[in-house]
């Protein structure tokens, strides 16, 4: 069996190399892809967008419903890892460790015992990751914010620079799965919580097809930005590259809040209880 | 495009590549593929398609790393096969 996989790769492999060297050199100026539509882009990107960065308005704005749609593929990775993943049956755990905080000690509380839940001297820790690691806290607390300003620059930023909502929104998410690594799961839910972040990621999308149809009510085609002209009372080459801005902010939420969901039923078996 | 550093970084791709196949700890294998997925990012970035480098490098070098991460940590260590 494994012969035969090893011969089939092989052979399609090969299929694969011989193939593709049909394809136009790299960078041929000649070839079908770099004398038709490569062009337009490069000659009309500054005047039909006034955007400098031709990636970003290819993305957004020549190629909105791919954008969109591959929003939308985030969306129902996210949604489908919630349907697998996610226990919603309350498991009550059999034995539970508290740290003692002014003294540092570890209890272990078996199950029927009282849990001190409500007390500020004790704080749960998870059950196989028990150090505490005041440096790495520390550390982290003072670099998340700039973390995630660096995420809101990339958002917002995008126009002019590489970057844009699907990078910014990575990098955001990865804050907050930093914070959760760095204290536990229980903390960082506490302060993004599953609804939210489930909210969030709908809005996302919403917000870019919310866009697109606000383009269409004003009589212009869907995600054709320049119909937001009237409602934002600039030019209409202004107006397509604030719609870029928008559509970019709705997929950095929906980014963020994806990968969020995804690490929090990862991390902790859908449980939400103890984790990574 | 310099081809001596182009060719040295595919060579380290499709070694990190095999290595992420073959290894049985799947947590090696799981920093192998952020590895490989660096090295991928610094190729798109000498081709010139920054954004692309900047998305690889983001999503498949940290996030991909840290869910892959997780999803070992929540099952076992070694692979069946």
């Amino acid at each position: 069996m494994k012969a035969i996989g090893v011969i089939l790769v092989g052979f399609l492999g090969g299929l694969l190399i011989y193939c593709s060297m049909d394809f136009p050199p790299w960078g041929d100026p000649h070839s079908p892809a770099s004398s038709h539509v490569s062009p337009y882009y490069i000659e009309h990107t500054l005047e039909d967008t006034s955007v400098p960065n031709i990636v970003t308005s290819v993305l957004a704005d020549y190629r909105g419903y791919d954008t969109m749609f591959e929003t939308v593929v985030i969306f129902t990775a996210g949604i489908a890892c919630i349907f697998l993943l996610r226990v919603f049956k309350a498991v009550e755990p059999e034995t539970r460790l508290y740290r003692h905080l002014p003294t540092g000690i570890t209890l272990r509380i078996a199950q029927g015992g009282k849990f001190p839940d409500d007390s500020d001297q004790f704080k749960r820790i998870d059950s196989d990751w028990v150090p505490h690691d005041i440096i790495l806290q520390t550390t982290c607390r003072m670099i998340i914010p700039f973390i995630q300003i660096f995420a809101l620059y990339v958002i917002a930023h995008g126009h002019h620079s590489p970057g844009g909502g699907f990078q910014g929104g990575v990098i955001f998410g990865a804050s907050i799965i930093l914070f959760a690594i760095a204290f536990d799961l229980r903390s960082a839910i506490k302060r993004m919580g599953e609804r939210l972040t489930a909210f969030l990621c709908a809005l996302g999308v919403l917000i870019y097809a919310g866009v697109g149809l606000v383009c269409m009510l004003y009589g212009n085609n869907f995600l054709d930005y320049s119909a937001l002209a009237d409602i934002l009372g600039v030019d209409r080459i202004s107006a397509r590259s604030h719609g870029i801005l928008m559509v970019e902010i709705g997929v950095g939420l929906a980014v963020m809040a994806v990968m969020v969901v995804l690490y929090y039923n990862l991390a902790s078996a859908g449980k939400h209880d103890e984790g990574l | 495009m310099i081809w001596q550093l182009d060719l040295i970084i595919l060579m380290i791709v499709i070694v990190l590549g095999i290595g992420a196949l073959t290894v049985k700890d799947l947590l090696s294998a799981a920093v192998l593929f952020g590895a490989y997925s660096f090295m991928m990012c610094l190729l798109w970035a000498i081709m010139g398609a920054v954004d692309v480098a900047f998305t690889e490098a983001s999503v498949g070098a940290g996030v991909s790393t840290v869910l892959f991460v997780a999803a070992v940590f929540r099952t076992s260590r070694r692979t069946k096969d």
